[in-house]
């Protein structure tokens, strides 16, 4: 529906007032759509009508480029680059995928490295998502105290890695480094430090008056709709659907700590609506605390380099290999055949099916909501687009 | 709750919550700044920092595994085995260098600065610096000649090869030659057909290093 | 010599003199102001904003003026380029011309009228009309989306702020700004915010009724200059820059100055009214022409300091509750406050 309707509105005094909708486009160089995302927007007033998004500004091939490589470690560089705030996600569900596939069993230790390092990310990628939500709402402070420590996170990975953003850290079989002497002491140091700022944001963003009112009660989404459009992650579990794949699905040795899947319980409005989905995002970043401290308390010796295969050759089959992002459900389904390179990657990027619901949830918002409801769903159009 | 708690409560709230949060600003108003004046200060970089390329040349052996490694084919080599009467020094590992690198060229414009070029050297002369400070304004710039042989090196490069390529296309031919001269010799009748495989080969095989006229590398 | 005197004692001359003094203070308190809100923000936030130019980069809003000067000025094809014109000067008269009543200090306002507040909110309420107007005329949907939300959130909150001013009048009886101070004059505890210069029992009476009728006056004249958590005409997360989306070079400028201008226009009657204009918290200590117009500049700024402060805390309402606030708690509270101190100067 992309042409404007005109109404007759009968006034009280019985004068027909003649009002029509109004099209605007959000976006992509809108400053609230994170990133290059467009949306058709159909406004009566303030009033949404309807939202159309407009996808594809930051498509940049990466599944069809994955199958042009000379070998699968080659694959990695470029899952990096999809979702660019949690990278270290990616390449874990890629890896997951291409072990699955190839049938390595990794040594603990990698998967207790791996475990620490994507909730990490996971912190880190909340961090934006709560901070540029923020933003949405007009806070800009709040961002900033974030990013101040999301800092720190980068830096533990920089440390680890060299990489600041894009890392390439988790390859198939194993880990690129292992992990650096003052790496222990240091992400201590941080989990300390960091829950001061969580406390302090709380109160500042999370439980301030005017902020629950923008977001109580508005962009509900009900758990059979969210079933029912595949949304996964925070979205899912923000409208009450108890669901993580880190306690479902174990893929690494998740099920070895003792950690809590965070449910939105409508608190402040109802069940599923942005508050919650963004209530949710902020618990998490405390059960990723609880579980990097008891993974850094406990982590075995082992040589991370030793099931790293030397070359990789599968045999012709295929493997889907999933994690829980911070965005959701994030996949790997690889197809292979007798070569050293995939015959056909696919993602399934939880941003772009968290996404297709925005028409639903935002018809009847106000404008103010469809920007709060944009940012509460966290997209990253790098994943989108891919 | 009636509509007026509500009412009332909403305003306590929204009056408490707006002055905890000034408390918080406040406060961090006061402490101290977390910032680095950049161009002036800079942040200490962790040995395992990964910014622009550094090459040993000295230390290439040409195996072209980093080429093959790069994920965006942003290395570009091209080597030329070279006769094995030369002598073209060891790398500090103390490889015997057996291959002349006559061009290694990276883009860094297009590297994405993966790492997975360092891991496979075998002499590890690639290494990931902690520079981060290059940009240019043109973009041939940032092509990088780590390469250090000149034209005329190269040139004269190109010329032993040929010397040595035709002294052993020589060698050959005659090494065939007779090797036919002795199977004629040894069946006095043969078969007609095995004679052709050993002549016409041999010609083809010599004519394929210098076969390609690339013009030598510009520096 | 004699000439230039005569010349400057001519009275249009003086007046035209007279009336540069609160430009002059407009433009040199801007660039004090952008300059001081960039600090305080970044200082809020961990950062140390400006560095670069000049001792902790104090000359960087000179830097930004000048920037903003040669910028080109863009008109778009299709704007009312008239209206378009037009528009920032309006706003900018609105603003400036309410400085006339302002007493600045014992020895100097603009125009000493009786009528001062009420000219005051009346002159403010053309900003409403130039705004209205850049929106339509840019010919842009976010802008005409910002113009109409600053239009409907200017016009619903002057009714409190309006009737916050009317309780103050009421205790005061005069609308003379210069006559309001004086009546405060003699040090802190004559403020009207502590109950004004009233015997005892009738300042405790006041004294709470003054202090909503202050926080009432505080939210809506934040909500008239647009600053968070009331800046929905130019949210920028929404509306990309409200009705200045199409604005550039010097008139981008003039809506910025006016922005600032106003913003000390309500801190300064907010002083006026509740924390004694002028006068000097500490009876006749420090006091005098240039002592007065110290004090006034320091309480005006601490409440522009405030006003910052509030900006780099708060989240952005939404219209409907803009329009709930406007409507349902700070008006109602109003005419109680008014209806009590009524009964309070009666008895
Ligand atoms: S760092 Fe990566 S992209 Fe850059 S040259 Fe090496 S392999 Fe290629
Ligand atoms: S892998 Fe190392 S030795 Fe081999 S070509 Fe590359 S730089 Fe030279």
């Amino acid at each position: 529906m992309t042409e404007t309707h005109l109404h007759a509105i009968k006034t009280s005094t019985g004068r027909t007032l003649r009002t029509e909708e109004m099209v605007v486009n959000m976006g992509p160089q809108h400053p609230s759509t994170h990133g290059v995302l467009r949306l058709e927007v159909v406004l009566d007033g303030e009033i949404v009508v309807d939202v159309i998004p407009h996808l594809g500004y930051l498509h940049r091939c990466f599944e069809k480029h994955c199958e042009h490589m000379t070998s699968y470690q080659q694959v990695i560089p470029y899952v990096d680059r999809m979702d660019y705030v949690a990278a270290m996600t990616n390449e874990h569900a890629f890896v997951v995928a291409a072990e699955k596939l190839l049938k390595i069993e990794v040594p603990e230790r990698v998967h207790y490295i791996r475990i620490i390092m994507a909730e990490l990310q996971r912190i880190a990628s909340h961090l934006i998502a709560i901070g540029t939500f923020g933003i949405d709402m007009g806070a800009f402070t709040p961002f900033l105290y974030y990013f101040r420590d999301r800092e720190k996170i980068l830096e533990l990975f920089e440390m680890t890695c060299g990489a600041r953003l894009l890392y390439n850290y988790i390859w198939i079989g194993g880990l690129s480094h292992d992990i650096p002497p003052q790496f222990v002491e240091r992400t201590k140091e941080f989990c300390t430090d960091f829950k001061k700022t969580l406390k302090e944001v709380n109160d500042l963003l999370n439980y301030n008056e005017i902020f629950i009112k923008r977001t109580a009660n508005v962009g509900i989404l009900p758990k059979d709709l969210a079933i029912n459009y595949a949304c996964s992650g925070p979205m899912l579990r923000g409208s009450g659907v108890d669901f993580d794949l880190r306690r479902d699905d174990p893929y690494t040795l998740y099920n070895k700590f003792e950690w809590d899947v965070i449910v939105g319980k409508g608190e402040m409005g109802t069940v599923g609506d942005v508050w919650d989905r963004n209530i949710v995002r902020q618990r998490e970043m405390w059960e990723s605390l609880r579980i990097i401290e008891q993974a850094i308390a406990t982590l075995p010796e082992g040589d991370v380099q030793k099931a790293v295969p030397k070359r990789i050759r599968p045999v012709p089959g295929d493997a889907y290999g999933r994690v829980e992002g911070p965005r959701g459900e994030l996949g790997f389904y690889i197809v292979a055949e007798d070569s050293v390179t995939p015959y056909r990657i696919k993602a399934r990027a939880p941003a772009f099916v968290n996404l297709s619901v925005i028409n639903e949830i935002s018809k009847g918002a106000m404008l103010a909501d469809l920007v709060a409801i944009m940012g509460s769903i966290d997209i990253v159009l790098g994943e989108v687009d891919r | 709750m009636t509509a007026l708690t509500i009412y009332f409560n909403d305003i306590y709230r929204a009056i408490s919550s707006a002055l905890i949060g000034m408390r918080i600003t406040i406060r961090q108003m006061v402490s101290p700044t977390v910032t680095l004046q950049y161009p002036h200060e800079k942040k200490q970089m962790p040995d395992r920092v990964r910014n622009r390329l550094y090459m040993n040349y000295d230390d290439c052996i040409g195996c072209e595994l980093c080429a093959k490694a790069c994920p965006v084919d942003c290395i570009e080599i091209e080597v030329m085995k070279a006769p094995p009467t030369e002598t073209l020094g060891e790398t500090s590992t103390g490889q015997k260098k057996r291959i002349y690198v006559t061009k290694f060229d990276i883009d860094i414009a297009k590297c994405c600065y993966c790492g997975l070029c360092v891991f496979p050297c075998p002499t590890e002369c690639l290494k990931m610096t902690d520079v981060y400070e290059f940009s240019e304004y043109d973009r041939n710039n940032l092509i990088y000649n780590f390469g250090t042989m000149s034209a005329v090196e190269v040139e004269t490069a190109k010329l032993k090869v040929k010397q040595y390529d035709e002294e052993q296309t020589a060698k050959k031919a005659a090494a065939a030659a007779q090797a036919a001269a002795a199977k004629a010799a040894a069946a006095a009748q043969p078969a007609p057909v095995p004679e052709i495989p050993a002549a016409p080969v041999t010609p083809a095989q010599s004519e394929q290093p210098k076969g390609p006229d690339t013009p030598p590398t510009q520096q | 010599m004699e000439n230039i005197l005569a010349f400057l004692n001519e009275p249009a001359v003086t007046m035209v003199l007279l009336a540069l003094i609160p430009l002059v203070f407009i433009l040199v308190y801007a660039l004090v102001t952008i300059y001081f809100e960039m600090k305080v923000a970044a200082h809020i936030q961990n950062r140390l904003a400006y560095m670069e130019t000049g001792w902790h980069g104090v000359i960087q809003p000179i830097a930004d003026m000048l920037k903003l000067l040669q910028k080109e000025d863009i008109i778009p094809t299709d704007a009312d380029k008239f209206l378009f014109i037009l528009a920032p000067y309006l706003v900018f008269i609105g603003t400036y011309a309410s400085f006339a009543v302002m007493p600045f200090s014992s020895g100097f306002i603009g125009s000493n009228i009786d009528l001062g507040i009420f000219y005051l909110v009346a002159a403010s309420s053309l900003v409403v009309v130039g705004l209205l107007m850049a929106g339509w005329a840019s010919n842009n949907k976010w802008s005409m989306f910002g113009a109409l939300r600053s239009a409907a959130q200017i016009v619903s909150y002057e009714i409190p702020g309006v009737l916050a001013i009317l309780g103050v009048v009421m205790v005061f009886g005069t609308m003379n700004m210069q006559t309001m101070t004086q009546m405060q004059d003699g040090g802190i505890q004559n403020w009207l915010i502590i109950g004004g210069n009233f015997p005892l029992g009738q300042k405790l009476a006041l004294f709470p009724f003054m202090f909503i009728l202050f926080i009432i006056y505080l939210l809506s004249s934040m909500a008239e200059v647009n600053r968070t958590p009331f800046d929905l005409p130019e949210a920028e997360s929404e509306l990309v820059q409200g009705y200045n989306t199409e604005y550039s070079g010097m008139k981008f400028a003039i809506f910025y100055l006016a922005e600032y201008a106003n913003l000390f226009l309500v801190s300064a009657i907010v002083v006026v009214m509740f924390f004694g204009g002028w006068t000097s918290p500490f009876g006749s200590f420090m006091s005098g022409t240039v002592w007065s117009a110290f004090w006034f500049v320091l309480k005006g700024m601490s409440f522009v300091f405030l006003n910052i402060w509030l900006r780099w805390t708060l989240p952005r309402l939404r219209v409907d509750q803009l329009m709930y606030v406007s409507w349902k708690v700070l008006t109602p509270f109003a005419l109680f406050c008014i209806i009590a101190i009524g009964f309070i100067m009666v008895i």
